[in-house]
């Protein structure tokens, strides 16, 4: 199980709680099975969000989720 | 500092001479304009005079029978049906039903001499219906303010919003309220940001070709050829790896070189003019009010501090426009707002709207110095009521490894402490100060970027080495990379050649962009170079007739690892470059990822200033810039970065802004008007470059571009203040508004 | 618009060109004689990147016309080293990184020259003022002057 931390602007989508329970090993894993459990996310999560996983943040849907990570949806972010 | 967590390096954090320096100082070097080719066209584009106006009709006959037009096209020559993020970069090049803002390219030409461009362009006629308006972000966020287009806003905006909001950040944690009561001093106030362009000295340049058949080239000067290449063919329909992208070198980005503007548009001409190639460079004035300035900023902040400068809850309200289009950076903005301080409760809050202006494209840690802007300005200001010093505050509060981020995740290994600590250690912070002088601080944060990356290493006959690396070469990373690739290599920096190359040459590479030149594609480097070492260790393996495990590489060299090996002397890398036609064929070695371990760098700037009481004019007389490097591996580069960021900040804070009139029309699109720092408005930039190794990179860096440019808007705001007992909190400063509040100041 | 010959002297060598009367000595240099050392990057002669000498007198090449050159000696970026030896300043403008894009180094280096000509000794101040013409967005101007100053001096060395 994946603890996935939501912003709080979402709650809009998944109801008060913004801590989100899912099945995953990597982050692919954790937003198809957001999308899944709270379909009204797609739109949202197909707009392109960053993964921080531990403190690092994460473009990349290969990128695995050890057990126990602390994992945080992010806007997605571009630099200069 | 902290060099002792690493080895000693024998080329890394040296300053030998780059490699690209002979062409640049003799003029040899070629930009995106200095290329011409056979048959070569010139294109001049059409631009809209109006903020906001319906195309009614454009006529092209009498452009099109002037002697030596080749081809014109409008937004009838793109194909349709595009949606999201690709419609809008198609708007964006050329104006479908409505021209959005002034300068929206409606139509283009190519021609036989640029003259004779000029002049068809001037041909074509455009019958416009001029509609309503708007230019601010507060106006464009009434409910009641001229509608840009229905429909814009994502799945993020609730029901109710104005119209012109097209995306809605929300997030934070805690406990605000019991933050804010728990607070002896609770204050909060609106800071103001205009928007500002990269200003970077060369204009948009492309030579462009595209056949009948869907092939293309294009020569550009861009931050990021593979993006370009993405884009263009979005917009065109093509296929991409038809069309070879060849960056130039370049002539400064900042972030407004990563995306497109007239690129398709000397495709679409090459395509409708038989394929002739065509060249397209902007003016000065089309780059300032058609290309990337950034988002202008409104932005409410409000802080709990008790007596003892603790810091008790944070909560910003930022609204940015960015254009016709989505995509001001109030994510980032508030993501950065606070990042510098533990905060027990943080809320954020944001909006994007839309106004009739260019599409904000990215410049340089986008949305961090308009947050810092408002948020250091207000901590500055509440140390002053509480009698605090700003720089213990800041100490007081700053995160540090392990501490929870304001925008969520924990800070890995960041460097905030040990910057703050070596900028009170240093004498600029001590310095004494005459009358109607005054001192400010401020900090600053960026996250980096890692992102996608691809690199090759190829060993040439005689054992020197060649990188072919993605990432234009934009302030000296071409000298990052070969130190790194020949530190790891155990060979002299000068047997490295770096080339930047072609769409078709790697496999996809994001642009030089994030701070992550020297971050990203130097960790491919050098992954790439070890993996050539370990092909290099096979074959001396296989000549000596040993296991391949027992051969170690060292100094440039294979040679057996320990006594039981074997015992041959060692085997180096011309030697093994001079052979491997006969050993197996030829050596190279290549990554590609998309790249984590990404180390988020934070600074401090120091500037005093003195303010002429009589009309307001503001001299830097002193500026330091305190930065985490992680490390520094051409430290005279990673210098120019710190001051190059600290000059536009410098700017930004005292004299840049988009100036727009009634009409909806830039008023300042040349550089007399738009004026950027000169040499005579600043003095030295002094810097101080602290090492806490980013362990996420094999030589410990974080990425140095971004983060520099963000604390001088609010460093010279509280410096100001200092001098003068007046708060300025709308940006620029310039001579008539600071001696506009030193008089309301005064008179009150 | 006919096009007008042009006998004129670039960086010691006579040269031709035929310029419609509306193109710019930048115009000229860059397209008709090939030497795009010289750079535009505003055409209203605010920049500097286009920055030559005409008759010994530092000018924007924007802000002259190509028929103007008639007669005259230009000297340009691509004629400031002497074969393979370089100008002080431009091994100096290496050696201090004094350039990130380098776009605006040629001018930089072509109105320096010109400083350096006039005043072999200037002082900081002077620098920054008579390089206040001259737009560079990448390096905070730190590293150039610095490289201007240490050039002076080894020049000044030199004619000892």
């Amino acid at each position: 199980m994946v603890e996935v931390n939501l912003w709080s602007g979402m709650r809009r989508f998944v109801g008060d709680d913004l801590t989100v329970e899912v099945e995953a090993e990597t982050i692919g894993e954790m937003l198809d099975a957001l999308v899944a459990a709270h379909p009204a996310l797609k739109p949202v999560i197909d707009q392109g969000v960053s993964v921080a996983v531990d403190g690092e943040i994460h473009q990349g849907r290969h990128v695995p989720i050890p057990q126990g990570a602390e994992v945080f949806l992010m806007h997605r972010l571009k630099g200069g | 500092m902290a060099k002792d967590e690493f080895r000693e390096f024998r080329l890394v954090g040296t300053r030998p001479d780059r490699p690209d320096g002979l062409d640049k100082v003799t003029g040899r070097a070629r930009y995106g304009a200095d290329i011409s080719a056979p048959g070569m066209l010139w294109g001049a584009v059409v631009r809209s005079p109006h903020a906001h106006a319906r195309i009614v009709k454009i006529d092209t006959s009498k452009a099109e029978a002037l002697s030596g037009v080749k081809a014109v096209v409008t937004r009838a020559d793109f194909p349709t049906g595009l949606t999201g993020d690709e419609w809008d970069l198609q708007e964006n090049t050329m104006a479908g039903d409505k021209a959005l803002y002034d300068g929206h390219a409606v139509a283009a030409v190519a021609a036989t001499s640029k003259l004779r461009a000029e002049e068809a362009a001037r041909l074509i006629e455009v019958e416009y219906e001029v509609l309503p308006h708007v230019i601010d972000v507060d106006d464009a966020i009434k409910p009641d303010a001229p509608v840009i287009r229905e429909g814009a806003a994502d799945a993020t905006v609730p029901e109710g919003m104005p119209p012109n909001v097209v995306r809605y950040f929300e997030h934070g944690r805690g406990d605000l309220d019991a933050g804010f009561a728990e607070a002896d001093l609770v204050r909060e106030n609106t800071y103001r940001t205009e928007a500002t362009h990269q200003g970077y000295i060369e204009p948009h340049a492309c030579l462009g070709q595209l056949g009948e058949d869907g092939k293309g080239e294009m020569w550009v000067c861009t931050q990021g050829h593979w993006f370009i290449r993405k884009m263009c063919a979005d917009v065109l329909g093509l296929e991409k790896s038809q069309l070879r992208v060849t960056p130039s070198e370049i002539g400064g980005g900042f972030g407004g070189k990563t995306t497109i503007f007239m690129e398709p548009l000397s495709l679409a001409l090459s395509r409708k003019a038989g394929g002739r190639p065509v060249k397209i460079v902007m003016s000065r004035s089309e780059v300032l009010r058609a290309t990337g300035p950034t988002a202008s900023a409104s932005m409410d902040v409000k802080i709990g501090m008790k007596k003892d400068g603790t810091l008790t809850a944070g909560r910003a309200e930022f609204r940015m426009q960015g254009g016709a289009f989505w995509g001001a950076p109030v994510d980032m903005a508030l993501d950065c707002a606070f990042a510098a301080y533990k905060l027990p409760a943080v809320m954020h809050i944001g909006y994007d709207v839309l106004a009739n202006r260019p599409k904000a494209a990215a410049y340089r840690a986008p949305g961090s110095p308009m947050a810092a802007c408002a948020v250091e300005s207000l901590i500055d200001e509440m140390c002053r009521e509480l009698g605090l010093d700003p720089m213990e505050v800041r100490l007081k509060n700053a995160v540090r490894e392990g501490d929870r981020s304001s925008y969520g995740p924990k800070f890995k290994s960041i460097g905030l402490v040990e910057t703050l600590e070596a900028t009170k250690a240093h004498p600029n912070f001590s310095a004494p100060l005459g009358p109607n002088q005054g001192r400010g601080i401020a900090s600053g944060f960026w996250f980096n970027h890692g992102g996608e990356t691809s690199v090759t290493i190829a060993l040439s006959e005689d054992g020197t080495v060649t990188v072919s690396a993605g990432t234009p070469d934009i302030g000296g990373s071409r000298a990052s990379i070969a130190l790194m690739t020949a530190e790891t290599l155990g060979i002299p920096y000068e047997n490295v050649r770096v080339n930047i190359v072609e769409t078709g040459a790697l496999g996809v590479n994001e642009p030089t962009h994030g701070s992550r030149a020297t971050f990203a594609t130097g960790k491919a480097a050098v992954e790439a170079a070890n993996a050539a070492i370990k092909e290099m260790c096979r074959r001396a393996a296989v000549e000596w007739g040993i296991d391949p495990e027992a051969v170690e590489w060292v100094d440039g060299a294979a040679q057996p690892a320990g006594p039981n090996a074997g015992k041959f002397p060692p085997m180096s890398i011309a030697e093994i470059a001079g052979n491997m036609g006969s050993t197996g064929g030829p050596i190279s070695g290549h990554h590609e990822g998309n790249l984590g371990g990404v180390g988020a760098s934070f600074g401090c700037h120091v500037v005093d200033v003195e303010v002429d009481p009589e009309t307001g004019r503001t001299t830097i007389l002193r500026y330091l810039v305190v930065q985490d490097a992680g490390r520094a591996i051409h430290p005279a580069y990673v210098e120019g970065q710190y001051q190059g960021g600290a000059a536009q900040g410098i700017g930004w804070a005292l004299n840049e802004g988009y100036v727009y009139g009634e009409d909806g029309r830039l008023q300042n699109s040349v550089f007399l008007d738009y004026r950027v720092p000169v040499a005579s408005d600043l003095p030295m930039i002094d810097t101080v470059i602290v090492e806490v190794p980013n362990p996420g990179h094999p030589f410990g860096v974080r990425g140095v571009g971004e983060t520099g440019i963000t604390p001088p808007l609010p460093a010279i705001a509280n410096a100001i203040h200092a001098a003068t007992g007046a708060r300025l909190r709308h940006l620029p400063m310039n001579p008539p508004s600071v001696l506009a509040a030193i008089k309301a100041v005064k008179g009150g | 618009m006919s096009k007008i010959h042009v006998t004129t002297t670039v960086n010691g060598d006579s040269v031709e060109f035929l310029a419609d009367p509306r193109e710019t000595l930048l115009d000229c240099l860059r397209d008709h004689l090939d030497l795009t050392g010289t750079k535009e990057g505003c055409g209203t002669g605010d920049c500097g990147a286009c920055s030559v000498t005409l008759d010994g007198t530092l000018v924007c090449s924007c802000l002259v016309l190509g028929i103007e050159a008639e007669g005259r000696e230009i000297g340009t970026i691509e004629g400031l080293a002497q074969g393979h030896e370089l100008h002080p300043l431009q091994r100096k403008f290496i050696e201090h990184a004094a350039l990130q894009c380098g776009f605006c180094t040629p001018g930089f280096l072509v109105a320096a020259k010109a400083l350096l000509d006039k005043n072999p000794n200037p002082t900081e101040t002077e620098v920054r003022y008579w390089l206040a013409g001259n737009l560079c967005r990448c390096t905070g101007y730190d590293k150039i002057v610095r490289a201007v100053m240490d050039a002076a001096e080894e020049m000044r060395k030199e004619a000892v």
